[in-house]
């Protein structure tokens, strides 16, 4: 008995300790976006990597959600003569939630475990430390320029995702009726608010942060041995995932509250 | 003589498991010291506390008559221009070609100079390791030797008073070693550093250490000159010379 109560004491503990040395981790990293030098040219280069290693896997997803969306919801609506609200269903179950949601795991799963598993390698190869005797802070060359990145990039990613998840759909509803897609369109745009997609990209902007920060964290802080590279890719997926599902719920909240 | 480094009571433990345990040694101007010591005795850690890579627990390290353990972050990089550190592995920016793996301490330190001048600099360290023709190939291409000769060449290229040598010559043929060694000795030269070497390879240790200390269970437990230790009939020394 005594011994689980100090296990728990210790897990406890150790998860106190992690959880500072994250709040620490990010904090110094945006301090790192406010201080010289501001490394443009590396920013470029990760952003430029970030949006070709997704964008063909994100347009052939987000396709796929919009036709498959639309062509499962279609039969219930038929049902109820409520086809024409199909398009403005789609776009905001779409914008409001599938795009975003399905880019930001997409972005962990690709993105995340990429810079955990880069960074790991250069810790684990003393590349971080031979920054750091040369008087460059890998914080701020490495980290920062990667966190912006896809701080940046993610919310473009996702407004990618929407605009061709919308042609999936419109693509599935064309197979049933003849529609234009000025029609579908404004079909779909009517019913969407602002309320609709400010909340949204205002996650995707901190999905697209914590997608960049906690792959970067479980990188910098791998152990010693090629193991850990393996490992921070690994738990910077998983843990990336679960902070996306946290931080949409958190979305949810406050929206209902400010925009209801 | 004038001391470039001088530690004292240096300790240091990583939770239960002690490394240091009181180190003291002397680095002189121009002095090449080499140190020997088992696999994990902490050497390297040694090294890495000299730039505070790794923080001491306790103890005193003076690198340029500053103690470096009291110093603020921003005035560690100060003193670490004027290091400069040879990794085990070479340490190598995968993601950047060799030129670009030089540039990069250059650019951030030096930051009046001019392309050309930059690239003069990049031209006169890869020829100083004997690697001009390697300046645009990736990491990935170059072998275990090369790696650390262009570790060496970023190394060289800020000019460094002092160069603490990782195994330099750890995992290369004898040959190549042997080039290590003797580029170890031209380098002092010309430019007049001084130098502590991390070591197994007794042929290094001989051709460029003017002392060698023995590192063993987180103290100096022998030091002396390369002929001085040979001659020893302490069972621990001669087990290095045979
Ligand atoms: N960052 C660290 N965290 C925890 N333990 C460490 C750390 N760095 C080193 N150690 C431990 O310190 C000990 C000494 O390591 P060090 O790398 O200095 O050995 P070394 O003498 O350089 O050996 P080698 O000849 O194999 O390079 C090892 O037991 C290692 O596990
Ligand atoms: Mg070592």
């Amino acid at each position: 008995m005594k011994k689980l109560t100090n296990q728990i004491k210790i897990s406890v503990e150790d998860f106190l300790v992690e959880l500072g040395n994250i709040v620490l981790f990010t904090l110094n990293t945006i301090k790192q976006f406010f201080i010289a030098p501001f490394e443009f040219k590396e920013l470029v280069k990760q952003g430029y990597i970030i949006g070709n290693k997704t964008f063909p896997l994100i347009a052939i997803t987000g396709f796929i959600m919009g036709l498959v969306l639309t062509l499962q919801s279609r039969p219930v609506l038929v049902d109820f003569g409520a086809q024409s609200m199909l398009p403005g269903m789609i776009a905001i179950s779409i914008i409001r939630e599938i795009g975003p949601v399905i880019t930001a795991l997409l972005c962990a799963g690709k993105i995340s475990s990429g810079i955990g598993a880069e960074l790991g390698a250069m810790k684990v190869t003393e590349q971080l430390d031979a920054m750091e005797v040369s008087g460059t802070k890998p914080l701020n060359f490495v980290v920062a320029t990667r966190v912006m990145a896809t701080t940046l990039l993610v919310p473009i990613l996702v407004f990618i995702a929407d605009a061709v998840g919308l042609l999936g759909s419109f693509l599935a509803v064309r197979m049933y009726e003849k529609v234009s897609i000025v029609l579908f369109l404004s079909q779909a745009f009517d019913s969407l608010s602002f309320y609709d997609v400010i909340p949204a990209t205002i996650k995707s902007v901190f999905f697209g942060f914590f997608i960049g920060l906690i792959g970067s964290y479980k990188g910098y802080t791998a152990s010693r041995g090629t193991e850990s590279v393996g490992l921070s890719a690994n738990s910077a997926v998983v843990s990336a995932s679960l902070v996306i599902f946290i931080i949409d719920l958190i979305t949810v909240q406050f929206s209902e509250l400010l925009f209801a | 003589m004038k001391n470039v480094i001088e530690i004292q009571d240096l300790e240091k433990a990583f939770g239960s498991n002690v490394i240091l345990r009181g180190v003291n040694m002397k680095l002189h101007k121009g002095e090449n010291i080499a140190i020997l010591g088992k696999s994990g005795t902490g050497k390297s850690v040694l090294t890495k506390c000299i730039v505070r890579l790794i923080e001491c627990d306790s103890g005193k390290i003076n690198v340029f008559d500053n103690d470096i353990t009291e110093m603020e972050v921003d005035q560690i990089d100060e003193i670490r221009k004027r290091v400069g550190y040879l990794f085990q592995g070479g340490a190598l920016y995968d993601s950047m070609t060799v030129k670009e793996n030089l540039e990069f301490p250059v650019r951030r330190t030096q930051l009046s100079k001019n392309k050309s001048e930059v690239n003069d600099m990049v031209d006169e360290a890869l020829e100083s390791v004997g690697l001009l023709e390697a300046k645009h190939k990736m990491p990935a291409e170059l072998s275990g030797g090369m790696k650390k000769r262009i570790g060496l060449a970023r190394t060289l290229i800020l000019k460094p008073e002092i160069i603490l040598y990782d195994e330099p010559t750890t995992g290369l043929d004898p040959v190549t070693s042997g080039e290590i060694s003797e580029l170890i000795m031209r380098i002092r030269e010309k430019y007049n550093t001084s130098s502590l070497i991390i070591t197994h390879d007794m042929k290094c240790a001989e051709i460029t250490a003017d002392k060698l200390k023995l590192l063993k269970d987180g103290k100096f437990y022998a030091e002396g000159s390369f002929d001085e230790l040979r001659k020893s009939d302490d069972r621990e020394v001669a087990a290095y010379f045979n």
